[in-house]
């Protein structure tokens, strides 16, 4: 596209938040009642995490690869790339990154005992991703539809990812990192030039694991 | 269509012929007013319908028969030229279907777009658009964004002549290349020329415009509110009292008569959700038209809201 500086991101907005949100109240309608099993596995992370049974890691890392690829076929190729066709592009990076998560869940390639700050911003994180986004859509005035859930939709698959992230320590981190982040900054973006306050929380999301990275980072030096 | 001093001389005095004429007096009773298409004088509604997001509403099936609706009252208000892109998501389908659902009307003048960067993709894509509208041909394609204008002209004009499209155009907006567009106006034999032209995006009025009457070009307009962006500023205030002379009864009526009034605009293509709205559109283009004095007055009235 010639002279690309002269687009704006409203530019590249081809849909209406009308037809965004209801997009989610279709998925929603769509794949009812697959929210429970979506539900149960958001439960077994937060038992996983908090009593970190044998080989607890495999099987959460397990959970994400298949929220990953579930959500990037069901929503972004079937139901998002009809109406936003650069979706078609983004929908593979999912596959990638739930056969990354795979890759760790074979090889227990990460080790979740980090603690203090990072591990703290990490619940926090994954927290909100699994209760407090599915409240964002009745606290805006939408419908409870159109809520979006771990499992079912991008934005809450990718924050609890990274919530997750948070709390890991391993040579594949750096690997998983990118694709989530790069989502939180898309989704992030679109919301944005729609004019939707939800658009913060993605924001919010990525400055408070891009603190806690640098946090352990700098703690990692003085250290050594 | 090459320029001869012959063809000059019917364009221009058949432009300042449209330029005289009141443009009420184009226009039945209750039916929208008609601008010839200069190439040919095949007559065409001066509104049409553009479909840039508001069409875009994915396998929706409430949107998409709301969709089937404005489009219904598009057609039974006088409507005809409905006008899209492959990079409008997926608006193609949409129309396809609304066409499917009121009966594929006659009165359809299909406008569409070749939007790829690789010349060989251009025909199968304008192929899989056809396939969307589930028309036989399109009356109308155009290069959008100038995208790769240098291969994909020859092919439209190749597809003209082979009878397989109707009319050959090219597209910008925003005020983006007016430069290239000019030189490809000037240099291009082609019927259709689009570009974003409002009450207060008045830069087409400088060279583009006159330069489209000169060279017997059809002009298109679009973004005629800014996206919606002008009706929404303007929302709550008042119109001024000599609107009513007009016959507007809305900003978007008033804005859409101050381009609508240009003796070189052959057809605007506001989008919209709603079926009031693109009835009150199409009644835009019946009555009567502001003249030169009126028409600085309501740019004028505008650009100080």
């Amino acid at each position: 596209m010639s002279e690309w500086w002269t687009y704006r991101a409203e530019d590249f907005l081809l849909f209406s938040p009308r037809v965004y949100w209801r997009m989610f109240e279709l998925h929603n309608a769509a794949l009812w009642p697959l929210h429970l099993l979506t539900l149960a596995a958001s439960l077994i992370i937060i038992l996983l995490i908090a009593w970190r049974p044998r080989s607890w890691v495999r099987w959460l890392a397990l959970i994400l690869a298949i929220a990953w690829v579930f959500v990037g076929w069901s929503f972004l190729w079937h139901r998002y790339a009809t109406i936003n066709w650069a979706v078609a592009y983004v929908a593979p990076a999912f596959a990638v990154e739930g056969v990354l998560l795979l890759i760790v869940s074979l090889r227990d390639g990460l080790a979740f005992d980090r603690r203090g700050l990072a591990g703290w911003i990490g619940y926090l994180i994954l927290a909100f991703a699994l209760a407090g986004q599915p409240l964002l859509a009745p606290l805006q005035g939408r419908n409870w539809a159109s809520s979006e859930v771990f499992g079912i939709a991008p934005d809450p698959t990718a924050i609890a990812t990274l919530g997750v992230l948070l709390l890991a320590r391993g040579r594949l981190l750096p690997v998983l990192l990118p694709i989530p982040v790069l989502w939180c900054l898309l989704s992030g973006l679109t919301l944005g030039t729609m004019g939707e306050p939800q658009a913060w929380a993605l924001h919010a999301t990525l400055a408070l694991a891009t603190a806690a990275w640098i946090w352990t980072i700098i703690r990692q030096r003085a250290v050594s | 269509m090459r320029t001869t001093r012959r063809t000059f001389v019917q364009a221009s005095l058949a432009t300042a012929a449209a330029a005289l004429l009141p443009i009420s007096l184009h226009a039945q009773q209750g039916q929208p007013a008609r601008r010839p298409i200069p190439s040919t004088r095949e007559e065409i509604p001066i509104v049409g319908l553009g479909t840039w997001i508001t069409f875009n509403v994915g396998d929706d099936p409430v949107l998409r028969d709301e969709c089937a609706g404005v489009m219904a009252a598009f057609f039974a208000a006088g409507g005809r030229m409905i006008d899209s892109s492959p990079m409008y998501g997926s608006s193609q389908p949409v129309i396809g279907y609304g066409l499917q659902k009121l009966g594929r009307p006659s009165a359809l003048f299909s406008a569409e777009k070749v939007w790829t960067s690789s010349a060989a993709a251009g025909p199968p894509q304008i192929a899989q658009s056809r396939r969307f509208w589930g028309v036989p041909k399109f009356d109308l394609v155009q290069v959008h964004n100038l995208l790769a204008w240098k291969a994909h002209l020859p092919m439209l004009f190749q597809m003209k002549a082979a009878g397989a499209v109707r009319y050959v155009g090219i597209t910008t907006s925003e005020g983006r290349r007016h430069d290239l567009l000019e030189q490809i106006m000037r240099n291009e034999p082609i019927d259709f020329v689009q570009f974003s032209y409002n009450v207060v995006d008045r830069e087409a009025e400088a060279r583009l415009l006159p330069l489209a009457s000169e060279r017997g070009i059809a002009v298109i307009v679009n973004r005629p509110f800014r996206q919606g962006a002008l009706t929404q500023r303007l929302q709550g205030k008042p119109l001024p009292e000599w609107a009513a002379e007009l016959g507007a009864s809305s900003w978007a009526q008033l804005m859409l008569k101050f381009i609508l009034s240009h003796p070189a605009v052959t057809v605007a293509i506001p989008a919209t959700t709603r079926v009031d709205h693109v009835r009150e559109n199409l009644s835009a283009a019946a009555g009567p038209m502001p003249d030169r004095a009126m028409r600085q007055r309501i740019s004028a009235h505008v650009k100080a809201l």
